[in-house]
């Protein structure tokens, strides 16, 4: 199997990514939160604080590193909760029809027209600030378009023939669907999965600039992008390490997703005879 | 002798692979049609039957690309003609019809407007006149209520009545070649007949030459009288009608016929196994060898 | 003499059609299957033909289960295949399968064919993998194709050979009756010949029924023993085919025949529909669709019954 320079660029961002988090401990030169030193505030990048320092006097560097740890978590936890509502909820909407159909439909279309940052701050307002609220809060909002998706690739395959071969095999309602339809609508599930991490590592941002989210000092990639708000012109690096670290997050997850649709692909799998 | 109304000479085209390598879709492909003639040209897909349709057209796409021979056209070649003129004798000297009518009519206009459009556009006339003609023109492929018919959508009518629109419009301007891609390949076979009918009478009683593109042999036999068959880019066998089915001469013509279940055949020789094409030919790849094109003159002096 | 394998009594089918209104309002009901019965005997070939929407494949969809009939039975050697005390999907899949028309989306593109053979006998019980690799080489050798061509994608693979796998599916459980839905029309003219002659020839070798869905009438008359002509949800003629396509009784039949393009009666000096011009109509007696026009969908059809005109060929009169 032969994956494009695309697929190993995502995979190679993503690994980064996920190396940073996990080696965090042992690789940061500093501690993320206990080495503040008003004294070295604001101080540019140089051999000891490779990226500068924020206005606390504390290193970017590390905290990058230990930020990653939240930014993956949020990104992965919530992508999953939410492909795995929207995947259920939409697929079989889709191929059952009927008065679920309807259900879903309508309950999808609330969620589209409530702002879905809203929605985390109401979900965040119940269940109290922290991690474990934000995770459920950002899987909760964000599977209507996943669920859309399922639900008109559904309706889409289950005309296919093989779809109807299967029913006519013997196989059961459940067991068509994860045979028959999950895999051939994986692609644009996948696509989406991975656009959803980027929007949910800026989401996990704001809500945690409002105080809802990571609870400062701890870091994470977006609340020291907010709080580098008022020194983007004194100290820029301040915004630019952690603006960089989740843009080329993102990008990683995009091309990974890409790449994992083209090789869950068994056209892009073999040669043509 | 009369002059060929369009008269294709080695006709080469293909799909580009990046600077200068080519897919070779068409090899050499040579045919007249004359004025007032219906010639069918018969293949199964990827034989490249239409898109010799679409290089008489102009309408060839990107990645294809003609690379060779010329398509004459009363004398003039299509292929050198600027886009401004092509675009005058599409629609209004040449006109095509489609194998799905809903795709090439617009859905959100009136059938009468749009096949009205077709004189404003090419015949200059107000859209007043127009669209009497119109009606006129809707009741000419016997679409029934013309006057009624014309304020139509086309999701408001049946495939068969969508295609007879799309005769109408084709023949709006009396061209003198019609294109016909298809044509009834998505309609019952009653419905086919009927349409096959209209095309043929139609066509007939203006004069207007036709290009038939079809798999279905029986189709192209109830309607041309020169009938050209294509495999894999190449012309490989060209006669008149009767003696191309009466006296199929290459390998692949013959397979073809034998392949189609023939009615009443049942009754006359019982349900004997059909002749499998991989028996006659042994080695695909030999078929575009060898051609027969029996030349028109030849059949002059045939009986 | 036996029970017929397959048993279908007054088959109705009708769809609610929303009329766009709140609440339900103006939905009206399309009747796309009135009263169809037929039986299938075992080793016969029964085709239904008729044009789009005349209801053939909805009466299909509904023996294979894939669509509840409004009202009838349908009896599997004489066990019902409908209401309560149907057999569950399971059981069904054992009686009855289908070869589909687009042999391109008739196979999942993430299985290999191996995976679509091997997965509905792991399903039934099946799983000693020994006996699993015994059916799959014994049924890719009786389409024509090698073992080792189960390893392959779907997309490997030319329309011919798709088809073939698709054929291959529908009898690895080993049914008595195959559905054939369109099984040709969607492949080139040089494969057809093919297609149509493994079709028979596996009909002779296993014994199989086939209940063949089709408009092409050239390729019904090659493949049938019996012919079932279906217009606007009835049958309007049925019979041994030699009658059906030779003294065709009901207008709308002789239509449908006239109306193949078939290069002989194209090339022949006489017109087609003098064809049947010295067999007479039925006189005296009217005909509820003759075919000229569309009957409402909507509404039950006229009352009219099926009359004999010969041995075993009837053909559908105006009650008087």
């Amino acid at each position: 199997m032969r994956l494009g320079f695309n697929f190993w660029l995502g995979a190679s961002l993503t690994a980064l990514v996920i190396l940073a988090g996990a080696l965090a401990p042992w690789i940061a030169p500093f501690d993320p939160v206990l080495d503040a030193d008003l004294m070295s505030s604001e101080l540019p990048p140089d051999a000891t604080f490779w990226f500068g320092t924020d206005a606390q006097g504390r290193d970017v560097y590390t905290r990058i590193l230990y930020g990653a740890q939240i930014s993956l978590t949020v990104g992965i936890v919530s992508q999953v909760i939410n492909s795995i509502i929207g995947i259920t909820l939409g697929m079989t909407a889709g191929y059952w029809g009927g008065w679920w159909d309807d259900l879903v439909n309508g309950l999808t279309n609330v969620m589209l027209a409530i702002p879905s940052l809203i929605f985390a701050l109401a979900v965040m307002a119940v269940l109290g600030p922290g991690l474990p609220s934000l995770l459920v809060a950002l899987g909760l909002t964000n599977w209507s378009w996943t669920c859309r998706i399922a639900r008109s690739s559904t309706l889409s395959l289950k005309s296919q023939g093989y779809v109807q071969a299967a029913q006519t095999l013997g196989y059961g309602d459940l067991r068509i669907m994860f045979t028959q339809i999950l895999p051939n609508m994986m692609g644009p599930i996948l696509v989406m999965a991975t656009l959803g991490m980027g929007s949910a590592v800026l989401s996990e941002a704001a809500l945690s600039f409002l105080g809802l989210g990571i609870q400062p000092p701890f870091p994470s990639w977006g609340s020291m992008l907010t709080d580098a708000r008022q020194l983007i012109q004194l100290a820029p690096w301040v915004a630019i390490f952690p603006g960089l670290a989740i843009f080329l997050s993102v990008l990683g997850f995009n091309l990974l997703g890409d790449g994992l649709r083209d090789s869950l692909d068994p056209h892009m799998r073999t040669r043509k005879p | 002798m009369t002059a060929p109304l369009l008269d294709i000479r080695d006709l080469r085209l293909g799909v580009s692979l990046g600077r200068s390598a080519q897919h070779p879709l068409l090899k050499n492909v040579s045919f007249q049609i004359m004025p007032g003639e219906a010639y069918g040209l018969v293949g199964e897909s990827g034989s490249g039957k239409s898109v010799t349709s679409l290089a008489v057209m102009g309408l060839l796409k990107k990645p294809l690309a003609v690379s060779g021979g010329e398509i004459l056209f009363k004398g003039k070649n299509l292929l050198a003609l600027p886009k401004r003129e092509m675009r005058r004798l599409r629609g209004n000297r040449i006109a095509m019809i489609f194998q799905e009518p809903m795709t090439a009519l617009n859905p959100l206009s009136t059938v009468g407007r749009q096949i009205a459009e077709m004189f404003v556009l090419h015949q200059g006339k107000s859209w007043g006149e127009a669209h009497t003609l119109a009606v006129e023109a809707l009741g000419n492929v016997r679409v029934p209520n013309p006057d009624r018919r014309a304020k139509n959508y086309p999701h408001q009518m049946s495939g068969g009545l969508r295609q007879r629109v799309m005769i109408a419009m084709a023949l709006a301007c009396n061209p003198d070649l019609l294109i016909a891609d298809e044509p009834t390949t998505a309609l019952d076979v009653t419905v086919q007949a009927e349409v096959l009918r209209l095309i043929k009478e139609l066509c007939a009683a203006r004069g207007t030459a036709v290009l038939f593109i079809s798999h279905d042999l029986g189709v192209i036999a109830s309607i041309c009288q020169r009938v050209g068959v294509m495999y894999a880019g190449c012309l490989v066998e060209e006669n008149e009608t009767r003696a191309l089915f009466e006296n199929p001469r290459h390998d692949y013509t013959r397979g073809l016929l034998g392949a189609l279940p023939r009615l009443g055949s049942r009754s006359e020789h019982g349900r004997q196994r059909l002749v499998d094409i991989d028996s006659i030919i042994a080695d695909r790849s030999k078929l575009t060898e060898t051609r027969f094109i029996t030349p028109r003159d030849a059949q002059g002096s045939q009986p | 003499m036996t029970a017929p394998l397959l048993q279908v009594d007054d088959l109705h089918v009708r769809f609610p059609i929303s009329g766009g209104g709140l609440l339900g309002a103006g939905r009206r009901m399309l009747h796309a299957v009135n009263g169809v019965s037929f039986s299938l005997a075992k080793g016969e070939c029964l085709s239904i033909v008729g044009e789009s929407g005349c209801g053939k494949s909805t009466t299909a969809l509904s023996i294979l289960g894939l669509q509840e009939p409004t009202a009838g039975t349908i009896r599997y050697r004489g066990q019902p295949l409908t209401g309560p005390g149907a057999p569950s999907r399971m059981q069904r899949a054992k009686a009855v399968q289908m070869v589909f028309q687009d042999p391109y989306a008739s196979l999942n593109p993430r299985q290999s064919v191996r995976t679509s053979l091997a997965a509905p006998l792991r399903l039934h019980g099946i799983t000693a993998a020994s006996e699993i690799e015994g059916r799959i080489e014994a049924i890719m050798k009786n389409v024509g194709l090698t073992p080792e061509q189960a390893r392959r994608y779907p997309h490997e693979f030319s329309g011919g050979q798709r088809q073939r796998i698709g054929i291959a599916r529908a009898l690895i459980l080993e049914p008595e009756i195959v559905v054939l839905d369109e099984p040709v029309s969607a492949l080139d003219v040089s494969i057809r010949a093919q297609i149509i002659n493994l079709l028979l020839d596996l009909q002779e070798k296993l014994g199989l029924s086939y209940l063949m869905i089709s408009h092409d009438l050239s390729v019904v008359e090659h493949m049938s023993d019996r012919v079932l002509v279906m217009y606007f949800g009835e049958v309007v003629e049925e019979g041994g085919w030699r009658a059906i396509f030779e003294t065709p009784a009901h207008p709308y039949t002789r239509r449908l025949i006239a109306a193949i393009p078939d290069p002989d009666a194209a090339l022949s000096p006489h017109a087609r529909e003098d064809r049947f011009a010295d067999i007479p109509l039925l006189a005296g007696r009217r005909f509820v669709a003759d075919g000229s026009t569309a009957p409402d969908v909507f509404t039950a059809p006229a009352p009219s019954e099926l009359v004999e005109v010969a041995g075993d060929h009837r053909v559908r009169l105006a009650s008087v």
